[in-house]
This record gives structure tokens, sequence and C-alpha cells, in this order.
């Protein structure tokens, strides 16, 4: 299908422009401020990972492309549109931490869910489906039900899901958060494949360093509250990216990269300086989340 | 199964157990004959007594003989019609207030607003006794089946619309967000997402409801303006022969008790239906 490119982002083909966006929540008496005037331009085709500590609004970040939350000021341009706008079209695909799939529906039945919504027909739908699960490789599972299901294929499953409408812009939310690190390795080459062969851009919200840059074209490294970039780190490592790209040294020079950056250690940004006292014990020691 | 079959079984044990401790003289043959053997209990206790628990096999008896002098149809056989109808009225009663609680929770789960203003009442109706309400109801709606169908979803709806409201709010939010980013309407999530979401604890209330609509029907029935026929109508004039044929009473109970046992297990075999490929959600 199409080539994803690693290519840094033309002004007039983004996915996705951010401009200025705050994120303030009432709570109770005081507010709590999760974003600060963040901008961020995704070009098409990207795969664009949100990484910081707890809390640093990256998953609201993800939530605010995806029109599930309002931005407080600012805007989300998406297709060159407004976020509210590219939701109705139905431009995303969403993939959360758990697969929340509706455990009364057969595998198939789930990955036909958004086309049933849209209408999509019933041969056409059909082929889709197939389609879909041809991509994740469970067409031998088409009908099972969810609780037949082992984590991560209940999680391919939900990818499957938010790619029957073939979005241009597929949302993940920690997607592989729950599950132990073997399969979440395995289910990182996956998505890679499933993301070269689509064409599709995506943001990609995750804890784990490693993960972020064996997936990603830009890393975007967020700060704690309030929530700012700190940083975007551009990833150069060569498609595809293999197991044997996790033990090259520009693989563990780029890992470092991120975890500098996410420490405050970066005395050219100013932004970091006088943070790194605030920052959690965690960050220190050098892990995230 | 043979569990509930074996705790029967222990209760009829225990209840013959009570009489031969505390109960009046066991009678066995004829005295006119002369081989009448008596037993007598070391004990005589109010409770054991022959009027008030008769032995089981009286009851037997009852249900095998007419069940009035000059009729010729047996006590089972008119209990078994007065169960029917009975059960055809407690049937109505459970679809109209299920269908009356299905409806008011799925407008409260729409509208904060319907639901603060109207759950006060809801709550509030099934405070008023159900025999208090009856003889009005009656008095309304006449001697007939409408009255009593109108008792019996009194008592229905109200498990139904709790349960259906808990069961349609029980979706993830995120199983929400993930219908919102399809651009679902309100319709699509009603009928894609919380109906099937809800449905354990609809069966789960359904259950409920089974069994009070029986009791619904049967005060209905057995309100002075209520019916000619049916299990209520029996129980009171079976009531009114306590005195000289308790076993008659004893077998109206048994019919009540055996129709709502019917009903229940409708519901039931309903349930593990529609819950077939959902592992976990089916209770006992």
């Amino acid at each position: 299908m199409t080539n994803p490119s690693d290519a840094p982002i033309g002004p007039r083909t983004d996915v996705v422009t951010i401009a200025g966006v705050s994120k303030v929540f009432d709570a109770g008496a005081g507010q709590t401020r999760a974003l600060e005037t963040i901008d961020l331009a995704i070009a098409p085709g990207e795969f664009v990972s949100l990484i910081g500590p707890s809390g640093c609004g990256k998953s609201t970040l993800l939530r605010l492309i995806g029109d599930l939350t309002e931005p407080s000021a600012g805007s989300v341009t998406v297709n060159g549109k407004p976020a509210r706008q590219a939701r109705l079209d139905r431009d995303y695909g969403i993939v959360f931490q758990a697969p929340v799939l509706f455990d009364w529906r057969s595998v198939e039945a789930n990955v036909a869910l958004p086309l049933e919504i849209k209408g999509v027909s019933g041969t056409e739908r059909d082929r889709r489906v197939q389609e879909m699960l041809g991509l994740v490789e469970l067409r031998d599972f088409a009908g099972h039900y969810p609780y037949q299901l082992s984590g991560g294929m209940q999680q391919r499953v939900s990818i499957a899901r938010a790619l029957a409408l073939q979005p241009s812009i597929l949302l993940m939310d920690e997607p592989f958060g729950a599950l132990d690190e073997m399969t979440r390795e395995r289910m990182n080459a996956e998505v890679q494949r499933i993301w070269q062969q689509t064409g599709t851009t995506v943001v990609f919200v995750t804890h784990s360093i490693p993960e972020a840059v064996f997936l990603s074209s830009r890393v975007v490294v967020m700060s704690p509250r309030p929530g700012r970039i700190v940083r975007v780190i551009d990833v150069d490592l060569p498609r595809p990216r293999t197991d044997d790209t996790r033990e090259t040294e520009r693989y563990f020079a780029l890992i470092t990269e991120v975890r500098e950056t996410l420490r405050g250690r970066r005395d050219d940004d100013p932004l970091s300086k006088g943070r790194v006292a605030s920052m959690p014990r965690t960050l220190a020691e050098g892990s995230v989340g | 199964m043979i569990l509930a079959l074996a705790f029967f079984i222990a209760l009829l044990v225990l209840w013959e157990g009570a009489k031969a401790l505390g109960g009046d003289p066991w009678r066995f043959g004829d005295p006119a004959v002369g081989n009448e053997i008596v037993y007598t209990p070391p004990f005589q206790w109010q409770i054991a007594s022959d009027l008030s628990l008769p032995h089981v096999w009286r009851i037997w008896e009852a249900l095998a003989a007419p069940v009035q002098r000059q009729q010729e149809q047996s006590l089972a056989a008119f209990l078994v019609g007065a169960a029917l109808y009975t059960g055809r009225e407690a049937a109505l009663g459970f679809f109209v207030g299920g269908f009356v609680g299905l409806g008011l929770a799925a407008v409260f789960v729409h509208s904060r607003l319907a639901e603060r203003a109207f759950m006060p009442y809801v709550v509030a109706s099934q405070t008023i006794p159900i025999l208090a309400l009856a003889p009005l109801i009656a008095f309304a709606f006449g001697n007939g089946v409408v009255g009593i169908v109108i008792v019996a979803s009194y008592l229905t709806f109200f498990p139904v619309t709790i349960a259906q409201l808990r069961g349609l709010t029980s979706p993830d939010p995120r199983a929400l967000e993930l219908m919102r980013s399809c651009a679902a309407s309100r319709w699509t999530i009603f009928w894609k997402l919380r109906m099937p979401a809800s449905l354990p604890y609809l069966f789960a209330a359904l259950k409920i409801a089974a069994t009070a609509s029986i009791v619904g029907a049967i005060v209905g029935e057995g309100n002075p303006g209520g019916s000619q026929f049916g299990l209520g109508r029996s129980i009171l004039n079976f009531n009114e022969q306590y005195g000289s044929a308790p076993e008659k009473l004893w077998a109206a109970v048994l019919a009540s008790s055996l129709l709502g046992i019917a009903f229940f297990l409708i519901v039931r075999t309903a349930e593990v239906f529609a819950l077939r490929n959902r592992p976990g959600s089916v209770a006992a």
C-alpha cells in the first residue's frame, strides 16, 4: 500500500495541527492545569509517540486530538477541519489500554461494529472484516468470543476494530501497558507491520522508552504537570525495525537520549531548567510512570 | 436441581418429624373395622397440630379428592385451572411492568433531570402497602383482569427500573468513548452498547419480577373487588374452610409456589440462553 514516511513535516500536509492548546480541569475547589500551550504538527503517515511521567497529560493530549475532551484554549485541527468535525467524519480509530471488546459479540462482530455504525452494508462489511482480521492474523478466530482469547489477541482484535473504517489517524492510548514484556515486543513488531501496510498516521501514548523508540518516527517528550512538550526527538533508525534493531548502538543511544530528556538534564533546553528538583524520584531512577 | 429435590425431601422429613414429636395422635386404619393403629407423640405443640400442619399425605389425598362435595373435578385439576388463570394475569403484569421499567430506565439514563424528578416517586411507590392499593385499583378499573394486571405490574416495574438503570450505566466509559469516536448516535449507543451491556442486570431483576408478578396477581385477585377465579380467590375460599379442611389451603399454597417456580425457571432459561456467550455474567 502506501509508503509511510519518517520524513519531517510539511506545513500544508499536516494530519494533526495542535496550536496553543491548554487544558485546565476543574477539580472541586481548585483547578488542575493538565496541559500548557502545546504546539505540535503531525504529518501523514508519521508514527508519533507521546511519552512522559504519569499525570503529564499525554493521554489528555491524545483525547484532545480525538475530540473526546475539549481544549480550554487553543485549537486542534485534524485533516484541515476542527477535531469535532473529524470525529463526526469518522477520521479516527482508537485503541485503549484495555481492549474494551463487547463481550456479547464474537471477534468478527466486534470488528464489524464501526462498520455497522457507519452503515456499511452486508458483503462490503464482511469483506472489510475479513481483511482486518487478516491484517491482525486472527482469521481463524473470527467466530470466537472475547473470553476465549488471550490478552494480546484481544488487543489485536481492538486494533482490527480501530482500523475497520480505514481511519486517517489511529490513536493508541498505552495499548500494550497491560501486557507482559515478551508479548509487548511481539505486539510492537506487529503494530509496525500494520502501520507500514496501512500507511495510517499513528499517535501513540506510552510509558515505555524502548517501545517509543522502537516504533516511532518522532518521540514527543513531555514534562510533569502542567504538561508541556520538553523536546521532540527524531528517531532515524532504518525500517523495518526488527529484534536486531533492539541491539544496535543507535537504538541504545536514542533510548539514552529520551531518558536524559525525561530526567530534564538537557542544559540547552530552557524549559527543563529548575525542573530537575521537582521531578518525581522514579524519574531520577530512569524508569517512567 | 438434584440438590433442590433433596432439600424438598428433607423439608418433608422435617415436617413429619415435627408432627411425630409434638403433633396430634397419628391414626391409621379404620376404627369401625377395628384395625385402627394410634400413635401418640410425646409432646403437644400447637404448631405441629393437624390444623396447623396437616400430614403431607392428607394434602396429597385432598389433591385427588373432589374440590367440593357433589363435584367431579378434583382439587388438583381445579388448582391447575386456577394457576393457569393466575399465571396469565401474572404474565401480563410481568410484561407490562417489565416494559414500564425498561422505559423508565431508558428515560432516566438519558436525562439526569428526569431521573432526579421521578426517581423519588418510583421509590415512594413501593412504600405504599399493596394491600391498601389493590382495592383502590380494583375500584377504579372494575372486577377484571385489567385491575389485577395493574397490581401485578405495580410490583414488577420497580426491580426492573432500578436494575435496568444500573445496567444501562454499566458500560466501561472507554466503551462509550469508542462509540463516540465512531460518531455513534445516542440511539445507536443505546441499542448496540447500553442494552446488551444491561442484560445481566435486567435478568437479575426479571427473576425478582417473575415471582413478584405472581404475588401481585394473587393479591389482586384476593382483594374484595378482585376476581371470582384464580389462586388468590381459592386461597381466600380455602382460608374460610381451614377449620374443616386445612389441607386444601396448603394445596393452594403449594400450587402458588409451583407457579412461582415455573415462572422463575422460564426467566432463568431465557437468561442462560441470552447470556450464553458471557461466562461469569450468569448468576444462579
